[in-house]
């Protein structure tokens, strides 16, 4: 048994031993779990891939006289920002589109730029054209703004990402008899193609599936900065399916991070556009796992082949919420490049970068091993199975049904 | 010189030997890409050509003497490498596998030029805009 008390001491001695997720699986091959506990004190890992569940928070400074965007509207680079807050704080979410962006009327959109490229442009310490018009107070008079902002002339500037780092995913497969557009890809018709998105092996919250040490406060590697694991991601959903061991075999815990955006780097947050789907956003993240025990030793030692996904049809059962799975898959057998579905060998195609992911969990070892990262408890843990949080759905209701 | 060129073949002419024609008459060296021979159907050829300018245009000529259609590949597709971040979307789309991942512990994604045949698939699909169009 160790402390995270214990483990940051010999991280500020320089002492400490830590090694990747994938280097982790290696050592408890040779070791065996519990020499392995021993000897490793901390296991980093690592995910870039689109997470549609991001944004940044800006304040942009007053302008003389002053303008109470709060309320108004307000554009970044033609973009539309949300503007229901304070007067000079706006938020922009990754998916946002240009309104005169034709979207999907020319199918399949390109939706060439949205939130996401101005979250990355700004990040890379561009210029941005911001836009605002405001109906003007007594005190915010002004009632149309058109400047440049950057990242040194705004005041704060923070990523606050709703729901990133989810715990495992569907595999998407296309039944239908056309080729279809999604936030998984292009997947061809008649099962010609599977699409798979999860670092698998690397991915943060496989690496710690009952949230033993990943919670509230946990801090992180965000896209390239540091950032904070601020609460569960939206949709967080423990009580998905799980093996017997307790590795979910389906989309299940998410995470909501924070962080500060002046600090982050261009290469590891990256506007994305998914053709037919939508703008969205290539995240970067990475985060450290004491290996408190032999428990945390297994966990982080499991390999692709431990980790199992759920096949999903993404031509009707998905658009359909039809819960359906046709079969379970594993992870090495999904990065081999091919995958059995009802006895058909289905080609797979990654969607979240492995060779990124790689990096990042790299990159975090060098920060902890070099004493500039300490660990953190969890001022709070996340919902596990015990809290029987499952997942709602939105129904057309009518009032009688939902009042009291 | 170099040049790409898709050879489009009717059904009559797939029996030519044209290949061993172009070497062994117009002293050329020609590279094949991708075919797509079919013995039903129209069947087409992606070759890399090189040679002196003006076997070239003689070659062509002979190849269009045998109701072969020629059209040189005038597109180019590159990658941004420093755009590239190996996520993979863009093998799903290339059928030549020009764009592949050769290395399954480390899943980077290559690009290889010369099994490219342009068909611009991956332009439309690569999410960060790495991969582009340029033309001769
Ligand atoms: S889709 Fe684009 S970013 Fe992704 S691997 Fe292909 S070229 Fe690179
Ligand atoms: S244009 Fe792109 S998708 Fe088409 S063959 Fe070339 S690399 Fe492959």
């Amino acid at each position: 048994m160790k402390t995270i008390e214990e483990i940051n001491a010999k991280i500020k001695k320089k002492k400490v031993v830590v090694v990747t997720a994938e280097e982790m699986i290696e050592i408890a091959r040779s070791k065996g779990t519990k020499k392995a506990a021993q000897h490793v004190d901390v296991v980093t890992t690592g995910t870039f891939g689109p997470m549609c569940g991001s944004g940044m928070f800006i304040n942009v400074g007053h302008s003389k006289p002053r303008i109470k965007i709060g309320g108004g509207k307000c554009y970044l680079n033609d973009v539309p920002v949300y503007c229901g807050l304070a007067a000079v704080d706006i938020y922009i979410g990754a998916t946002a589109s240009p309104d005169n962006d034709p979207r999907n009327t020319v199918y399949p959109g390109a939706f060439k730029y949205g939130g996401g490229h101005v979250i990355e442009d700004f990040i890379s310490g561009k210029p941005i054209r911001l836009e605002a018009t405001a109906y003007g107070t007594d005190c915010y008079p002004k009632k149309r703004i058109e400047t440049f902002i950057n990242k040194e002339t705004v005041n704060e500037a923070y990523i606050y990402n709703p729901r990133n780092g989810y715990q495992n995913y569907n595999v998407a497969v296309n039944l239908s008899k056309r080729v279809i557009h999604t936030y998984m890809g292009v997947l061809k018709p008649n099962l010609g193609s599977a699409n798979y998105c999860s670092a698998g092996q690397l991915s943060p919250l496989l690496n710690d599936p009952k949230y033993r040490t990943i919670g509230i406060g946990t801090r992180l590697f965000l896209a390239g900065g540091v950032g904070y694991v601020a609460w569960n991601g939206t949709q967080h959903n423990p009580s998905a399916l799980r093996g017997p061991d307790g590795i979910p075999r389906a989309g299940a815990g998410t995470l909501a991070v924070v962080g500060d955006a002046k600090q982050m780097s261009g290469d590891f947050i990256k506007g994305a556009s998914f053709i037919g789907y939508g703008a969205t956003i290539f995240v970067g993240l990475g985060i450290p796992i004491p290996i408190l025990d032999e428990e945390m030793a297994y966990f982080t030692s499991r390999s692709d082949e431990d980790f199992w996904a759920q096949v999903v049809d993404y031509g009707q059962d998905y658009p359909e919420r039809i819960p359906k799975s046709l079969c379970e898959v594993n992870y090495a057998q999904l990065k081999s490049g091919k995958i059995d579905v009802k006895g058909k060998e289905v080609p797979t195609f990654p969607i979240s970068s492995y060779s990124k992911a790689k990096e990042i969990a790299s990159i975090l070892k060098e920060w902890i091993s070099s004493g500039r990262f300490l660990l953190t408890n969890p001022v709070e843990h996340l919902p596990g199975v015990e809290s029987g949080i499952k997942m709602n759905t939105l129904e057309e209701r009518t009032i009688e049904e939902v009042a009291y | 010189m170099k040049k790409r060129m898709i050879l489009r073949f009717k059904r009559n002419t797939i029996d030519k030997p044209v290949v061993y024609g172009l070497v062994k008459n117009y002293n050329l060296v020609v590279n094949i890409l991708r075919a797509n021979i079919s013995p039903k159907a129209e069947s087409m050829m992606v070759v890399e050509i090189e040679g002196r300018e003006s076997d070239f245009e003689r070659g062509m000529d002979y190849l269009r003497g045998l109701n072969i259609g020629t059209e040189p590949i005038e597109q180019d597709i590159n990658r941004d490498e420093q755009k590239c971040v190996h996520c993979g979307i863009c093998t799903s789309v290339c059928a030549p596998e020009a764009l592949y991942i050769p290395d399954r512990n480390t899943m980077r994604v290559e690009f290889d030029y010369q099994r490219c045949v342009a068909c611009e698939l991956c332009v439309k699909v690569c999410p960060v805009k790495a991969m582009s169009v340029s033309f001769d």
